[in-house]
């Protein structure tokens, strides 16, 4: 963490020194850029990138704009920011959709890039917007990828192709021609992880591409990645003229450095960032965050994150409590539900809870018009009612009923959910203790 | 091939890259401004980071002046000795029966590691149990069965999503019963700012503690060479949730240095004890800082 806070102390620092100039002179501009470029290096900004970069701003800032101007401490700052964004391309969340179906994506990249669990995102995204989608197991070489692919797949829903280890363009043709004879309009095809310098690996990924009619090849690209970050997307882009980049793993504390190495080398999009593990933590790229992030100005923005995953904290605690000291309530239960859409599926929380996974949760799936009509009811109870559900007689259930338009019997059915999570969950909290 | 023709040629890309650069930089025998200038931007380039790569210059800077050297090869051989002088030279050496664990971010070859591992015990003699205890990663534990074939060792697996805790309760169960050696325990990739997930590796390292008080312990974090300066803040949080013994430095085999790993052996005095360079089940050996130096230099 030291690095980081480091580089947000420094270019803060630089930044007040530039504030509080009433003018820069030429000398000084240059001084400042250089800290900035020692900044952007320090955020894994490769370092021919970082130099041209700041060459191309020191230019800028040395006009005669900036010396007129009342702060130009300001200036510099805006300038930085804006050709950082500029550099970084515009939001381009789009994939093309091929004349001639389907549309056949291919994923490339480095080993533990995030590949498979990509294919499963945007398999999720895609048949959002309509498509029915096919992965492609064609990563025939690290053990278990298949399978691995199989799963992600099952937890996509979408359609799966593989043939144990057969050729990589074998494999690839017989799932465009299933896709074709089973109604696909897309397919994904997922390949092995190589690194840039195997020509006899990367000669395959051409071969894919020779045989079938790759639409899409994606470049995935570890977002922790440093200086090589230049060298793999040159290699990979040389090799398949990629159409655009992914970001994996940008959940995680990294600057994302690489992210303006990559597109500086290749001019390629990026399309997509990674941003968890499950199949719907897929976002679009937006410059102006990543811009900020690898200056370390983004502070203000990651504090909102921050706060906001202290308060599920908080509330995970004091829900904690509350089930040891039995007094969990309908309030509390409709806080859950509020929680749900942040924090993923009652499941899912419950799965972080030891010894809670082997406890069946299973049928209480909720879908979100669910959790609406069963916040409508609860929001429809009294103050009385919702702390003590024991007062709900059938008179009380049919006034609850009434008031939020549903029937008694889904006002029971809210009730019996809630008994059995507060059952289940007491239980949990017996047994084990809470890792909060 | 011999431990330092692999390790040189897992590193060759990066010595022509790097070392070509750094010879005509000493050759020309100027030390002046622009050649330490020169010098920085290229440890900065291997991934070394600010701090340590203006350290490592000043270190230089001050042999030089005392010894008013002006012989490219001595100033060579004395860059040679401050980067080596940070890598230190510790090996594992761990008592039986002993248990490692195996911890780090997403996708850095944690499970491959535990295979080529697992390997080097077998060829020690050593019996070896692995405890499969990524139970999130789909398919995690059939590509560790892989792996456990290959070395030809015992493998205890659970059901994907089970308890980790519990499946390494049942390898140490197993090793103290049958005797065995060493316990090698996968765990799920986990990015360090997830703290649910970190708490779940205390817990692990917990019962590890409590269920084999009497075996050696000892926790590695692996590193993907190709990651930046990330690679600081991921070690200085793994290591205050289960104090890291040492580092696998995985991925060496293409064109990145991995040289962050001067900057955390700097800083946090951690070393390496592992690279790999392959995905083959012998692509991982012990570390030898002087290998390794003259592979980057």
């Amino acid at each position: 963490m030291a690095a980081f806070s480091n580089l947000t102390d420094k270019i803060n620092h630089i930044f007040s020194k530039l504030k509080n100039r009433g003018a820069l002179t030429e000398l000084e501009i240059k001084q400042a850029m250089r800290e900035i470029r020692v900044a952007l290096l320090e955020a894994d900004v490769n370092f021919t990138v970082a130099k041209d970069f700041i060459n191309q701003v020191t230019e800028l800032a040395i006009g005669e704009e900036i010396l007129k101007s009342l702060t130009p401490g300001q200036q510099v700052i805006k300038i930085v920011n804006e050709q950082l964004i500029k550099l970084l391309g515009s939001t381009q969340s789009k994939l093309g959709v091929s004349s001639k179906l389907p549309t056949i994506i291919m994923m490339c990249g480095l080993q533990g890039a995030g590949k498979t669990t990509m294919c499963g995102k945007l398999a999720v995204y895609l048949q959002k917007q309509g498509k029915r989608v096919l992965l492609c197991a064609d990563d025939i070489y690290r053990p278990a990828a298949i399978k691995q692919l199989e799963i992600v797949a099952g937890k996509a829903k979408a359609g799966f192709f593989e043939m144990g280890q057969s050729n990589p363009c074998k494999i690839a043709s017989s799932a465009v021609a299933y896709a074709e004879k089973n109604g696909y309009d897309t397919v994904i095809i997922d390949t092995a992880g190589r690194l840039h310098i195997n020509e006899e690996l990367m000669e395959e990924l051409k071969a894919i591409k020779r045989t079938v009619n790759v639409y899409e090849t994606l470049l995935v690209v570890d977002a922790m990645t440093g200086q090589d970050a230049v060298n793999v997307a040159k290699a990979f882009d040389e090799a398949l003229d990629i159409t655009g980049v992914i970001m994996t793993k940008l959940d995680g504390d990294t600057r994302g450095g690489a992210t303006l190495s990559i597109k500086a080398v290749t001019g390629k999009p990026i399309k997509f960032v990674g941003t968890g593990e499950k199949t719907e933590d897929l976002e679009p790229f937006h410059p102006d965050r990543m811009a900020s992030r690898i200056l370390g100005m983004g502070d203000v923005l990651t504090l909102i994150e921050k706060a906001q995953v202290a308060i599920d904290e908080e509330q995970a605690l004091q829900m904690a409590k509350k089930l040891k000291e039995s007094t969990f309530d309908l309030n509390d239960f409709l806080q859950q539900f509020e929680q749900v859409a942040k924090m993923g599926d009652i499941n899912d929380i419950v799965g972080m809870i030891p010894g809670a996974s082997r406890l069946k949760l299973g049928d209480k799936k909720v879908d979100e018009a669910q959790i609406k009509r069963n916040k409508a009811i609860i929001q429809s109870m009294t103050k009385e009612e919702r702390a003590n559900p024991k007062i709900l007689n059938y008179s009380r259930r049919k006034r609850i009923a009434s008031g939020c338009g549903l029937q008694v019997q889904d006002v029971n059915r809210l009730i019996k959910q809630f008994e059995q999570t507060r059952d289940m969950m007491k239980k949990v909290s017996k047994t084990k203790r809470l890792p909060f | 091939m011999g431990f330092f023709k692999k390790i040189i040629d897992g590193l060759k890309k990066t010595k022509q890259q790097i070392g070509f650069k750094l010879n005509e930089l000493f050759k020309r025998g100027i030390f002046d401004e622009d050649f330490y200038d020169e010098l920085e931007f290229i440890l900065l380039s291997s991934d070394v980071g600010e701090e340590t790569t203006v350290d490592i210059i000043d270190q230089l800077r001050e042999r030089m002046r005392t010894d008013r050297v002006s012989d490219p090869n001595k100033a060579y051989g004395y860059l040679r000795d401050v980067l080596s002088d940070i890598l230190g030279d510790e090996k594992m050496n761990p008592s039986y029966p002993c248990v490692i664990m195996v911890a780090g971010v997403n996708g850095v070859g944690k499970t491959t590691t535990i295979g080529k591992l697992a390997n080097i015990f077998v060829k020690q003699g050593k019996s070896v149990v692995i405890a499969a205890a990524d139970t999130f990663r789909a398919a995690a534990s059939e590509q560790l069965e892989v792996w456990a074939n290959r070395a030809k060792v015992r493998i205890i697996m659970h059901e994907e999503g089970s308890d980790p805790a519990a499946v390494v309760f049942d390898a140490i169960s197993s090793a103290k019963s049958k005797g065995t050696d060493v316990v090698l325990v996968d765990t799920a990739g986990r990015l360090h700012n997830k703290k649910n997930l970190m708490e779940e590796l205390k817990k692990i390292n917990r019962v590890i503690d409590r269920e084999y008080p009497n075996a050696d312990r000892k926790n590695l974090i692996v590193l993907d060479a190709t990651t930046g300066q990330n690679a600081i803040a991921q070690v200085d949080i793994f290591n205050e949730a289960i104090d890291i013994d040492g580092i696998v430095l995985t991925k060496l085999d293409g064109t990145a240095k991995g040289g962050v790993v001067l900057a955390i052996k700097h800083d946090m005095d951690i070393p390496v004890y592992y690279v790999g360079v392959g995905e083959g089940i012998d692509d991982l050996m012990e570390f030898d800082a002087a290998s390794y130096v003259e592979g980057i230099i």
